[in-house]
C-alpha cells in the first residue's frame, strides 16, 4: 500500500499491525489482522457483535498479549514496550471506564493525580473539563447517576485528562439517544481537528461514514473489506432503495422491475408490501422510479437510504453479518 | 435516580481549548500514584460510610462478648481478663478485618475503570498498595474503637500512650503485610463470597489457635507447638508487652519477620494476578 512510507513527523505509523492474532480457548477472537493508521486521522473499526473489534483495541491498548503478529503504536511494540504504549493512548471502554461509585469531579481530579498533576492543577484540569463537556452541573453527583450520555461524556473527558497522542474509542455511540451521539461525533471531530489520532469501533456504518477518514470491516476477527467510506461504498453500493407497494398483489411484478431497473435483485422476503433492494447503484434509481410508474405499480413510499451494516456485509461477504452470543469475546 | 436535565451545548472550540492547555505533566511517581488511589478508597467510605460497619460495630461486639463471656470463668473477673485480653482482641479484630481487603479487591477488579487504570503509564502495584493504604486507615479506626471501648471498659494499659501507639503500628505492619495474601486470594477467586470463605478457613485457626484468648499451658502439645510459631501469638504478645510496658524481648522481631515473609511471597504472587490478562 502506497501509504506504508508515507511517515509522520516522529517517523512511524500511529497503529500498525500485522498478522495480529488472539485466541481465547477455540475462539481465534483476533484472527490474523492488518492495520495500518496514519497518524491525525480517524479510524473506524466496523463490524457486527463479537467480530473482535473490543479484542482488538484490547491488545493495542496493552490490556491483552497477542499470541502471534506484532502490532507498534507510533512504532512501539505492544508487547515489548508496553509503557511507552501507555505513555501514548488512552482508553475509553465500550462500558463506563468511569468510577460509578465516584462524583464526575473525583473521577477527573484522580486521573489528573496518577498523570502527574498536583492536587491544584488536578483540581484545574478537572474543572475545565467538566466545563467543556458540558458536565460542570452534574460535577459533584455520583456517577451512578449520571445518564447514558453524560457517563460517555465524562468517560471521553476522562480519556484527555493529557491529551493522548491516540485515542481509543470502544463503541463510543452503543446505547446512546441520538442527541448524545450527536455530541459524541462533535466531540469526536473536535478532537480530529485538534491533531489526536482516533481509533473508534462501531456497529453503525452511518457512525463510520461521518467520522472516519478510513474503514476496516471486521468479521469473525478477520479484516473484510478497508478503504476510506467511498472506496467501500463503490464496492457495496451507494444504498438501498425500499418500495412500499400501494397493493401488495403487485409485489411479484414490482421485484421484476426494479430487478431489471437496478440491476440488483430486491432481498427474497416472505410476502408483503416492501421490497428492500441493496447495493444499488445511484445513478438508476430515477429509473426504477419511472419504470415502476410505467409499469402501472403504485408505490406508496419510495426510499433510498446509506446500505445498514448487514446490507454491507452482504454485498462483501454473500452472508448476513452473524451476530454473536456473546461480546465478551468481541 | 438518573438526572434528567437539559443536555447542554458543547461547543467545539471549548473541547479543543481543554484538548490543548496543558502540557503533559511528568510521569508520577509510584507513591503519587499510590496515595491517588488510597484516596479514592477513602472517597468511597465517604460516599458510603456504611462499609465503616465491619471496623466500628465488629470490633465493639467483640470487646463486649470476649470479656463478659470469657472473663469471669478464665480471670476470675471481666476486668482482670481485660487487661490480657483487649491487646489479644486488638490483634484478632484486626486481623480478621484484612480479609474484606480480599473482598472488596474481587469486587472492584471486575469493573470497567480498571481496564482504564491499567492502560495509564503509572507503577504498576499502585492500584493495590493504595488499596492496602487506604486500609490502613480503617484498620486504625478499628483499633482506636477498640481501645476507647477497653478504656471505658477498665482496661489500663500501663505502657501508656507511647506503648499503646507502638502496639497498634506493630499491628499495622502486620495487617499490611497479610493483606496481601488476601489481595492474591481476591484475584484469584471468581467471586467475592469465595474470597470471604477461603480467608475464613485461614484466619480461624490462625486467630483461635493462638494465645489471644487463654494461655497455651493447657493445649495439647501439638497445639502448643502450632501456637508458638503462629504469628498472631507473637503478634499478640508483643502488643501485650507494649502496652503493658514489659518486655516483649524478640517477639516485635518475629513480627516483623513474619509481616515482611508475607510481602516478599504474596506481592509478587498478587501483581503477578493483576498483569494476568481478564
Amino acid at each position: 500500500m502506497s501509504t506504508r512510507h508515507s511517515m509522520s513527523p516522529n517517523g512511524s505509523l500511529a497503529i500498525e499491525t500485522e498478522a495480529l492474532v488472539k485466541t481465547f480457548g477455540d475462539t481465534r477472537a483476533v484472527d490474523g489482522i492488518d492495520l495500518e493508521v496514519q497518524p491525525g486521522s480517524v479510524y473506524a473499526v466496523l463490524g457486527p457483535n463479537g467480530a473482535g473489534k473490543t479484542t482488538l483495541i484490547r491488545v493495542l491498548a496493552t490490556l491483552l498479549r497477542p499470541d502471534a503478529g506484532t502490532a507498534r503504536v507510533f512504532g512501539h511494540d505492544v508487547v515489548h514496550d508496553a509503557p511507552a504504549v501507555r505513555r501514548a493512548v488512552s482508553l475509553t471502554g465500550q462500558f463506563a471506564s468511569v468510577d460509578e461509585e465516584l462524583t464526575g469531579r473525583e473521577n477527573l481530579v484522580l486521573l489528573a493525580r496518577l498523570l502527574g498533576f498536583t492536587r491544584e492543577e488536578a483540581k484545574e484540569r478537572a474543572a475545565e473539563l467538566l466545563e467543556a463537556f458540558g458536565l460542570t452541573d452534574a460535577a459533584d453527583r455520583l456517577v451512578q447517576q449520571y445518564s447514558g450520555g453524560m457517563r460517555r461524556r465524562l468517560d471521553i473527558a476522562a480519556s484527555i485528562v493529557v491529551t493522548p497522542q491516540l485515542l481509543f474509542l470502544d463503541e463510543p455511540t452503543t446505547g446512546l439517544d441520538p442527541r448524545s451521539r450527536n455530541q459524541v461525533w462533535e466531540i469526536v471531530r473536535a478532537f480530529v481537528a485538534g491533531g489526536t489520532t482516533v481509533l473508534l469501533t462501531t456497529q453503525y456504518l452511518e457512525e463510520a461514514d461521518e467520522l472516519a477518514d478510513r474503514i476496516a470491516i471486521v468479521d469473525h476477527g478477520r479484516v473484510i473489506a478497508e478503504g476510506t467510506s467511498a472506496e467501500l461504498k463503490a464496492r457495496v453500493g451507494a444504498g438501498t432503495v425500499r418500495v412500499r407497494l400501494a397493493d401488495p398483489a403487485q409485489r411479484a411484478a414490482a421485484e421484476q422491475v426494479l430487478a431489471s431497473a437496478l440491476g440488483v435483485a430486491p432481498e427474497s422476503r416472505p410476502d408483503g408490501a416492501v421490497l428492500t433492494v441493496p447495493a444499488v447503484d445511484p445513478a438508476r434509481v430515477p429509473i426504477a422510479l419511472a419504470e415502476l410508474h410505467g409499469a402501472g405499480i403504485d408505490v406508496g413510499e419510495f426510499r433510498t437510504g446509506s446500505p445498514s451494516l448487514d446490507e454491507v456485509f452482504l454485498a462483501l461477504t454473500g452472508h448476513p453479518a452473524e451476530v454473536a452470543t456473546k461480546e465478551t469475546t468481541g | 435516580m438518573i438526572v434528567t436535565q437539559p443536555e447542554p451545548a458543547i461547543s467545539a472550540t471549548a473541547l479543543q481549548a481543554a484538548l490543548s492547555t496543558r502540557s503533559r505533566p511528568a510521569v508520577t511517581t509510584g507513591w503519587g500514584a499510590s496515595t491517588a488511589f488510597a484516596w479514592r478508597a477513602m472517597l468511597k467510605i465517604r460516599h458510603v460510610p456504611m462499609q465503616l460497619f465491619d471496623v466500628t460495630a465488629f470490633p465493639i461486639m467483640f470487646v463486649l462478648l470476649y470479656t463478659y463471656l470469657f472473663g469471669g470463668a478464665l480471670a476470675g473477673s471481666p476486668s482482670a481478663y481485660l487487661q490480657e485480653l483487649l491487646p489479644g482482641i486488638l490483634v484478632m479484630t484486626v486481623s480478621w478485618i484484612t480479609m474484606y481487603t480480599g473482598q472488596a479487591l474481587n469486587t472492584d477488579i471486575s469493573r470497567g475503570v480498571f481496564d482504564r487504570f491499567r492502560s495509564l503509564p503509572i507503577w504498576r502495584p499502585a492500584v493495590l498498595v493504595g488499596m492496602l493504604l487506604a486500609d490502613g486507615v480503617r484498620y486504625t479506626m478499628a483499633a482506636v474503637v477498640i481501645l476507647v471501648v477497653g478504656l471505658a471498659l477498665g482496661f489500663r494499659p500501663d505502657g501508656g500512650p507511647v506503648g499503646v501507639v507502638l502496639a497498634v503500628a506493630l499491628l499495622l505492619v502486620f495487617a499490611f503485610g497479610i493483606s496481601w495474601a488476601w489481595s492474591l486470594i481476591g484475584l484469584r477467586m471468581p467471586t467475592p463470597e469465595a474470597v470471604l470463605h477461603v480467608a475464613m478457613t485461614v484466619l480461624f485457626p490462625l486467630t483461635f489457635a493462638s494465645n489471644v484468648f487463654v494461655d497455651p499451658a493447657t493445649m495439647p502439645g501439638w497445639v502448643q507447638a502450632f501456637v508458638k510459631v503462629n504469628p498472631v501469638s507473637h503478634l499478640a504478645t508483643a502488643a501485650r508487652g507494649l502496652m503493658h510496658g514489659t518486655g516483649v524481648g524478640s517477639e516485635i522481631g518475629w513480627v516483623l519477620l513474619w509481616s515482611a515473609g508475607f510481602v516478599v511471597v504474596f506481592a509478587p504472587l498478587t501483581m503477578r494476578a493483576y498483569n494476568e490478562e481478564r
